[in-house]
């Protein structure tokens, strides 16, 4: 019983902490840009005079998408048109499932650990769900009975299914490296040490793994300069047909997807909520010397270092978004298929190669 | 392994999703008329059925895909592995990424992954290209 409640809190608490941050990133990438672009910025919406800098923006765009109106193409396939959407926000959502954000949690003999689900399948289960979200646009393009959609659902997927072997295989060298695909083990690995001071990050294992899992992941959740797909002001993409809180629903998935890679991309290479040299008592720092800390201030320590990496790295893709144009559709297969794609191969051999050599 | 919170995860995933598309479906004014429900293709009248023919190349992507997304799923259990399986089990998976490899490179050669297909040899500018 007590068991099925401390789940059903942590469901709760990851499903409120993703949506309220993907609310907060949609304002993020606006205020960013402006900031960027030496503009004001989304400051207009405001309660009794008051802006607190436009955070009140998003919200006003939430309420928004309930009350507009939703409308159907009256040829196209009712049924794909109303799943399309789910289909491309369900997975987003479901993918953190397996991403821990902390580790176990003591109270009294009570122990909880900060993972909604602790699968041995850990990266697979990731493979699997991201893979799904390809269906969302293409029944998206296809039902929408609108020739422009079709081609761009066609497209997107097109890009899609290339950038998620790039991602399957920029990938396999760090799964050597740690021998496991369960994502709470590979954290607990990356509280180790390389050369007695190095934290043990995937980054210092796999540098040219993450030089090509990030923007194979970017181009996967189909942001600049990978955004052909949707390009908001120049090309009709696959979500023409849709409106009110159908079309909110692709447009939050994006921002949900943000989060969910970003907190990817620290579990896997920034040692997700490691802290350098913070062990399960305190600090012991390799110089010498160390602090001891009591339990939750290690949790809450741990816990903020996620969330600081996260919001890294949302940060991180923001950026870019703003800062590169966009790739045309060929330098986007040739960057893959002839780019990313041989460089992943022979990263694995090489990888594993040395794996050998050192294990003797 | 307990699959149990994934599958309470799911459903409250999907309790999200239902709930908030019951409440537009609630709150929003429901007002079509003719116009607004045509196809929307900037304004022209729309011709045809939209569920046309399209690019073969996409075809070929995808059966690429396939053939990569298989070897990533074999890659993965050997990758897990590797260090209990030793040097012969890395020579095995070379062997079988190189042979993957010379497919790779026959549709590299053969342009299919050039989105703009070469023109071929024979073939014969009309009056109104030149």
């Amino acid at each position: 019983m007590l068991e099925t409640a401390i789940i059903l809190a942590k469901i709760w608490g990851v499903l409120l902490t993703l949506v309220t941050l993907a609310a907060i990133m949609t304002w993020v990438e606006r205020k960013q840009s402006a900031v960027m672009q030496d503009r004001l910025g989304a400051n207009r919406a405001d309660v009794f005079g008051l802006r607190i800098i436009g955070l009140f923006q998003p919200m006003a765009d939430g309420i928004k998408m309930f009350f507009k109106e939703d409308f159907v193409p009256p040829k196209g396939d009712k049924f794909l048109h109303t799943l399309a959407p789910i289909v491309a926000f369900f997975p987003a959502v479901v993918i953190f499932a397996v991403v821990p954000f902390g580790d176990v949690l003591r109270i009294g003999t009570l122990e909880i650990p900060l993972q909604v689900a602790r699968l041995n399948i850990g990266y697979l289960f990731i493979l699997a769900f991201g893979g799904l979200t390809i269906y969302g646009t293409v029944l998206a393009g296809w039902s929408s009975n609108n020739k422009y959609s079709l081609l761009g659902g066609l497209r997107a997927a097109a890009q899609m299914i290339s950038y998620e072997v790039c991602v399957g295989l920029s990938l396999v060298g760090l799964i050597m490296v740690f021998g496991t695909l369960q994502l709470d083990l590979m954290v607990k690995q990356q509280g180790e040490l390389i050369f007695g001071f190095l934290p043990a990050w995937g980054i210092f294992y796999q540098p040219l793994g993450f030089l090509l899992f990030f923007p194979a992941v970017i181009a996967e959740t189909k942001r600049v300069p990978f955004d052909l797909p949707e390009g908001e002001s120049e090309i009709i993409g696959y979500y023409t047909e849709y409106s009110g809180l159908r079309f909110g629903l692709f447009y939050f998935a994006e921002f949900i997807e943000i989060i969910v890679m970003s907190a990817l991309f620290s579990t896997l290479f920034f040692g997700g909520y490691q802290v350098p040299y913070l062990y399960a008592d305190g600090f012991v720092f390799p110089w010498g010397g160390s602090w001891n800390l009591p339990h939750l201030v290690v949790v809450l320590l741990q816990l903020g270092s996620f969330f600081i990496k996260i919001a890294f790295f949302c940060w991180l893709q923001v950026l870019i978004r703003w800062t590169l144009p966009r790739f045309r559709y060929d330098q986007l297969m040739r960057l893959c298929w002839t780019g990313i794609l041989p460089l992943a191969v022979l990263n694995i051999l090489i990888t594993g190669g040395i794996l050998l050599l050192i294990k003797g | 392994m307990n699959f149990a919170p994934v599958l309470l995860f799911f459903a409250a995933a999907f309790a999200l999703v239902l709930i908030s598309l019951i409440l537009n479906r609630l709150l929003a004014p429901r007002n079509p008329y003719p116009l607004k429900l045509t196809t929307y293709e900037c304004g022209e009248e729309p011709v045809g059925s939209p569920w046309i023919r399209f690019n073969a190349r996409f075809y070929v992507i995808a059966l690429i895909f396939v053939v990569f997304d298989v070897e990533v799923l074999f890659l993965f259990p050997w990758a897990v592995n590797l260090k209990t399986l030793g040097m012969f089990a890395w020579i095995e998976m070379a062997v079988f990424i190189l042979i993957l490899s010379v497919g790779l490179a026959y549709v590299w050669a053969k342009g299919d992954l050039e989105w703009i297909k070469p023109k071929p040899d024979n073939y014969l500018p009309t009056q109104e290209s030149k």
